[in-house]
């Protein structure tokens, strides 16, 4: 695995010493090679990006200042957007997705930080069956998890119901329930992604150097006191990257609640991107739809920044990099 | 003597408290995939039965065949391999073209591109859902492969994967095939691809899986049940109000275990196509 993620920083780009003499054939670039070939190789990206990237985020701008009404566009100006702020439907998605973004990035990471430490230990048997074993919920894909989960979960008599009615509990409303529908959902992200962080920070911690740690324990540090002040400053570009990524994805939430409570019960799990779906391809109203868009790239630009500067302020040496 | 004894007594203890740990919720990460393949194997009015079944039952290839018969989950499963397949196949080729370019030349107007390409990494990309739409029908593409392979083609992760791993490989390779007459295509096939191998599989499994589980887009672009890839099939079995659980657990099996396959023998591969670049500052 680590093959691939440390080629880049193990063999640093070397320029060449010695200049290629100058060829035969003439308009090359400083490099040996005609001026065109990196336009060539770029080419196929290059019209892609246009057509299929640039294009669609410049339409989706215009399409939110429109609005469309029996097929005629007509320019509303940001009338969209101001909808948008009035819209209590709006507000209570964005509500659904922060709980569930509070509650679950949180919860998941930690537990990822738990696993990665106990997979980097001496102390653990068969480490590779468990790495694999915590693993491979991430190789299921959304919608098929989601089914799953939805038939796990079943409220009556699903088979999670009859584990802890065998204990006594229960049982629970878990999808048609406003709390346990975000609880089921929290729930089944957590086992589809934890491994997948947990594998991210092992990464990082074998690239921790062990004499930090024997120089902690020389000096009398409890295995507490190392955990703290040796194993979570080395995982500080790990973390900053995980809550990063799992913030922009809580918030573009959508296959999860589409399969499992279709964004209910009484849209207690309506996400942001379950109700930009519904405006745009429900209702077929694309100016809000793209207004929605828009406002949640903001959100998510906001948030990144701040998530970012935190973690950057507390690590002043991760600048050196 | 007693004292090192005493040590490695409680190191034994430790390890078997955290080793039962792990275990414990090792088992809580598979228990679901068990249940799967449990669940395929009863017909629908068994599946939620009391006390719950724990072994295989007989009803699988009934369950298999009334899937494959009374819904288009075959037709399903062959749009989504070939979608997946050819997506992977071009992708690649369009990716590491642009992480060569990107990796290996200077030129001008560079600094913008790849910057273009780490905006796009960040920007979510359900803002292009409408827009991707209103062009798939306006080219006549709803409902056709290249509605699902072509827009995200050029993926912003898979050219800055080769780029980062492409810069490993040394000039002096390039030049040197240069000066013995090679053409510029010649390098990059011949001297570049080779070396990089281990990420171009990486990349081919991240973009193979992509297409795979994709869900929100293709459900906004394939109209009809016969161009529906797995996701948007299961989805739209669970949709429909008399669902059939045994044929909807075998489905959900089915677009499973394919991946599970190639998951246990390519395990490296995968976790380094599924983390790629991310431990990488």
């Amino acid at each position: 695995m680590n093959s691939v993620l440390e080629t880049p920083l193990a063999a640093p780009s070397t320029r060449p010493s010695d200049p290629t003499p100058p060829r035969r054939r003439r308009r090359r670039a400083t490099g040996g090679h005609p001026r065109i070939t990196p336009y060539l190789f770029l080419a196929p990206t290059i019209l892609l990006f246009l057509a299929f990237k640039l294009y669609p985020y410049l339409s989706a701008f215009w399409t939110s200042l429109t609005s469309n009404i029996g097929g005629a566009i007509t320019f509303v100006g940001a009338d969209n957007y101001l909808r948008l702020l009035r819209d209590p439907l709006f507000y209570t998605a964005l509500g659904n997705t922060g709980i569930i973004l509070i509650v679950q990035v949180p919860l998941m990471l930690g537990l990822a930080v738990v696993l990665a430490v106990a997979f980097n230990s001496l102390l653990l048997k068969a480490r590779a069956f468990f790495r694999m074993a915590y693993f491979v919920p991430i190789v299921m894909g959304l919608v098929a998890y989601g089914i799953l989960f939805g038939a796990l979960f079943n409220s009556g008599p699903g088979f999670v119901n009859q584990v802890l009615g065998s204990v006594g509990i229960g049982p629970i409303p878990w999808l048609i329930d406003p709390f346990w529908a975000k609880i089921s959902i929290v729930i089944a992200m957590t086992w589809h992604y934890t491994g997948q962080s947990a594998i991210i920070y092992l990464a990082q911690l074998q690239s921790i150097p062990g004499e930090l740690y024997e120089a902690a324990q020389v000096d009398g540090a409890s295995a507490w006191q190392r955990f703290w002040n040796v194993t979570i400053p080395g995982l500080r570009p790990a973390l900053l990257l995980t809550v990063i990524l799992s913030t922009i994805g809580t918030l573009q939430l959508f296959d999860e609640p589409y399969v499992l409570t279709n964004g209910g019960p009484d849209n207690a799990t309506l996400t942001v991107g379950m109700y930009l779906y519904q405006n745009g391809f429900r209702y077929f109203d694309f100016g809000y739809a793209s207004a929605i868009g828009y406002a949640l790239t903001l959100i998510i630009a906001v948030i990144s920044l701040i998530q970012f500067r935190l973690f950057r302020e507390k690590s002043p040496k991760e600048k050196k990099r | 003597m007693t004292d090192a004894l005493i040590g490695v007594r409680a190191r034994r203890t430790k390890s078997l408290v955290l080793t039962t740990a792990i275990a414990a919720g090792a088992v809580l990460m598979l228990l679901p995939f068990y249940w799967l393949i449990i669940a395929s194997t009863y017909p629908s009015s068994e599946i939620f039965a009391s006390p719950p079944n724990l072994l295989p039952g007989p009803a699988f290839f009934d369950n298999l065949g009334g899937l494959l018969t009374d819904t288009l989950f075959g037709r399903a499963m062959a749009n989504s391999v070939l979608v997946a397949s050819i997506y992977t196949i071009l992708g690649l080729v369009v990716c590491t073209a642009a992480g060569y370019a990107f990796a290996k030349f200077e030129f001008w107007g560079k600094n913008v591109m790849f910057a273009a390409v780490l905006v796009t990494l960040a920007l979510p990309s359900q803002v292009t859902l409408v827009p991707l739409f209103q062009i798939m029908v306006a080219l006549g593409w709803l409902d056709t492969y290249q509605a699902l392979i072509l827009p995200s083609l050029a993926l912003p992760f898979g050219i800055f994967l080769m780029r980062q791993t492409m810069q490993a490989v040394p000039d002096e390779l390039l030049q040197a095939a240069r000066v013995d007459g090679a053409g510029e295509f010649r390098v990059f096939s011949r001297i570049v691809l080779p070396t990089v191998r281990p990420a171009l599989a990486a990349l081919a499994i991240f973009l193979f899986l992509a297409q795979w589980n994709e869900f929100v887009y293709p459900l906004v672009v394939l109209r009809t049940p016969e161009s529906f890839t797995i996701p948007v099939s299961l989805a739209s079995l669970q949709g429909i109000g008399t669902t059939d659980y045994g044929q909807l657990m075998t489905g959900t099996l089915l677009s499973v275990l394919p991946i599970l396959v190639l998951f246990l023998f390519l395990q490296r591969h995968f976790v380094a196509g599924i983390l790629a670049g991310a431990v990488k500052q």
